[in-house]
């Protein structure tokens, strides 16, 4: 068949690029799969579960993984260079490798927002602020310190997002609904905690999510307060005093807790402007690629045959990504086509 | 099915590492990232409106260090004038006004053939900082500037090279300090290191971070200090909390109670520590540290140390002075509501109390009036 002399080259093997190199490779395309870390799976290979019905991350990451025997991965690789080559692109590698492709899906995902930057917060300072992904490989590796429980616990939303003293304007968009989640968790392990989410705005968009947050109230008891962190320190007894702002009453407040639990929000990825410019695409204002028409295609760039998908246009969840990764494959299965 | 996914994460909360090794490096690692550039010479001295009422002998120890104990270049130029900076965050001058002034000082040291500028006093500190950056970023706003201060003296100006404030001087010389050190920060009858509150001026950092050594948020300039010469310092809740001027809160009578109030909360958080001193950088701070214990004594009959004294608040300077051996009367220790005396014991130093009110050769026979709940060290009699 024509279509088995095409290839495909996947930057990135999150969530994002296996689900797309799944479906390509489903489809008859050879798939090389290039990855800065040494494992497949991304951010969400670092998850406990997921919201909002609390599966595991692995039922994801497997999923996606289904056609793994199908793929080429160049893992611990990064790009080094990369130019159009006839209709193509040919791109080398820190390894000294040369790949061709006929097509490439930039999957590079996001960084996780590092909460050093919020230094008023103290995180790497006092011990007891942790960031969500600290919490979630807490989950996973066994909570620390289990015989001493902590009993109250506080979840600092937009941490790194909509905040323009960070630099960044945009809305994370799955932080709230991770940290309602990762508030339940707390309760459910720590079952006589006091749970408190200091929030900006609760942004409850997708189906059960609104539910979810219902029962965080009802059935966990957590506290919502809408409020701002101004700062953290350590009181004598190493328990953390937070000075917030109680948004809705105007009011200066502070609180003494055991946990402090950062809602690290999503960066572009560190190499997106390196691979831009081997590309030829433009960056949005904040760093993420530009999609050419990003209302109606998202995963089309400028660029002939480059494509794009999951959070390397922006903050995704994980049903968005995996959606946007087959719609990224559908889309450069019909340019190979026409490229035929 | 071939998954690549092998769960190798580590622990993230390591249990052998102690809250405070994790504090220090979490600190370090701010401090890193903080650093300035500080000339190890030839400054041009700016005093202080308020300072010179206030702390008389801060600047002139300040000038003694660096001209007769670390042989340093520095000129003590007597035709500056005020920056205008507390007009200008009382919204009294225009913004303009005060770049001219700034402007004019500029211009004097350009005159004396320096390039080092260095303000007394931390809200100039801020000031200068503020416009150098205004004009950086707006070079039309300069040549304004430029020409208003052409048209009223006809004088020109290079901008500084660098400009630092003196205690990031003292930062960079501590350890030439050190060196020549007759005390350290060290109780002389235990051995421990005294415990120490710092208390950093708003205007030294936190409108422009990377100008303080250290930043904002966990500035080390003060912390280097203490730490080299032997002291501990003291983190509380409150550390960051204003110390009760902010200007408005106090300029305005009316508000005199917000002050106060800060102030409170500073001292309420930090008693536990059992702080031996509070040492800061500004020309408020220190002040308002110092007489609100008066005050918040005689208002609420609470003073926050065992002994009835409370806790002594000194400048850099002083601490330095003090570090070096200098006679505490001739640094001005007598100018303080609080009684330094306590600490001068703890340290074990060899002072004459009897000369707490010799001005020259004058003794002044008269004492200030004594509190009635704040205890002041015997008045300057021998026990």
């Amino acid at each position: 068949m024509e279509k088995k002399n095409k290839n495909v080259l996947i930057v990135g093997a999150g969530i994002a690029g296996m689900e797309a190199a799944a479906q390509l490779s489903e489809l008859g395309y050879e798939i090389n799969v290039i990855e800065k870390e040494a494992l497949s799976g991304g951010h969400v290979n670092q998850w406990y579960k997921t919201f909002p019905y609390f599966d595991s991350s692995k039922t994801v990451v497997d999923f996606t993984s289904r056609n793994n025997e199908k793929l080429n991965f160049f893992t611990e690789t990064e790009i080094t260079f990369a130019e159009k080559n006839g209709l193509g692109f040919k791109i080398n590698t820190d390894k000294n490798r040369q790949i061709l492709a006929d097509a490439v899906l930039l999957a590079t995902g996001f960084e996780v927002f590092d909460a050093h930057r919020k230094e008023e917060y103290g995180y790497g300072i006092f011990k007891h602020v942790i960031s969500n992904a600290d919490l979630e490989r807490n989950f996973i590796n066994g909570w620390p310190e289990e015989g001493n429980s902590p009993r109250r616990f506080a979840f600092i939303h937009c941490v790194g997002s909509r905040d323009a003293k960070a630099g960044n304007l945009y809305c994370s968009k799955v932080c709230c609904a991770t940290a309602v989640k990762q508030a339940i968790e707390i309760r459910q392990h720590f079952p006589n905690s006091e749970v408190y989410c200091l929030y900006m705005d609760l942004r409850m968009f997708g189906k059960h999510y609104e539910e979810m947050f219902q029962a965080a109230q009802e059935k966990y008891g957590i506290h919502f307060v809408r409020a701002r962190l101004s700062e953290v320190n350590q009181n004598m007894d190493n328990t953390l005093l937070i000075k917030v702002e109680d948004t809705l009453t105007s009011r200066p407040m502070k609180l003494t807790v055991d946990y402090i639990v950062l809602m690290s929000g999503m960066e572009p990825a560190l190499k997106s402007s390196e691979l831009a410019k081997f590309f030829g695409l433009p960056l949005d204002e904040n760093g993420f690629f530009e999609s050419a028409q990003a209302l109606v295609s998202e995963n089309k760039t400028c660029v002939e045959g480059v494509f794009l998908a999951g959070a390397a246009t922006g903050p995704k969840t994980i049903v968005e990504t995996i959606n946007d990764a087959r719609s990224a494959a559908l889309s450069i299965h019909h340019y190979l086509q026409n490229l035929s | 099915m071939k998954p690549m996914i092998v769960n190798t994460l580590s622990m993230y909360i390591p249990t052998t590492q102690t809250n405070i090794d994790m504090e220090l490096k979490g600190k370090e690692r701010i401090w890193e990232k903080y650093q300035k550039e500080i000339p190890l010479n030839d400054y041009y001295y700016a005093r202080s409106c308020i300072r010179q009422n206030f702390w008389p002998g801060s600047e002139q120890t300040f000038i003694r260090i660096l001209q007769d104990e670390l042989g340093k270049n520095i000129l003590d130029e007597k035709h500056h004038t005020t920056c205008s900076g507390i007009a200008y965050h009382c919204d009294v001058v225009p913004l303009e006004t005060t770049m001219t002034i700034v402007a004019r000082q500029f211009s004097l040291m350009s005159e004396s053939g320096y390039k080092h500028f260095v303000p007394s006093c931390i809200t100039s500190f801020g000031v200068y900082t503020e416009i150098l950056e205004t004009w950086h970023e707006f070079p039309e706003i300069e040549e304004k500037i430029r020409k208003m201060l052409s048209e009223a003296t006809g004088r020109t100006f290079d901008k500084p090279e660098f400009l630092v404030h003196p205690s990031d001087v003292i930062y960079a010389l501590r350890n030439e300090i050190l060196q020549k050190a007759k005390y350290r920060l060290v109780n002389a009858k235990t051995g421990e290191p005294l415990k120490c509150v710092d208390h950093i001026g708003c205007h030294y950092a936190k409108m422009f971070p990377e100008k303080g050594v250290g930043g904002a948020e966990f500035p080390h300039v003060l912390v280097g200090m203490i730490e080299a010469w032997g002291g501990e310092v003291v983190d509380y809740p409150e550390r960051r909390t204003c110390c009760g001027f902010g200007f408005r809160q106090y300029m305005v009578q009316a508000n005199r109670g917000y002050s106060i109030a800060c102030t409170k909360r500073k001292f309420d958080s930090m008693e536990s520590y059992k702080p031996d001193l509070i040492v800061t950088n500004c020309p408020g701070c220190p002040y308002f540290l110092d007489r609100w214990q008066y005050v918040i004594a005689e208002m609420e009959g609470k003073v926050y140390t065992d002994d009835g004294y409370g806790i002594p608040v000194l400048t850099y300077e002083e601490l330095a002075g003090l570090v070096l051996g200098y006679n505490p009367w001739e640094l001005g220790l007598q100018m303080h509501q609080v009684s330094v005396e306590p600490l001068l014991e703890k340290m074990g130093y060899e002072y004459d109390p009897t000369d707490k009110y010799v001005v020259g050769d004058k003794n002044i026979n008269t004492r200030p009036e004594t509190p009635n709940i704040l205890k002041i060290f015997n008045h300057g009699e021998k026990e």
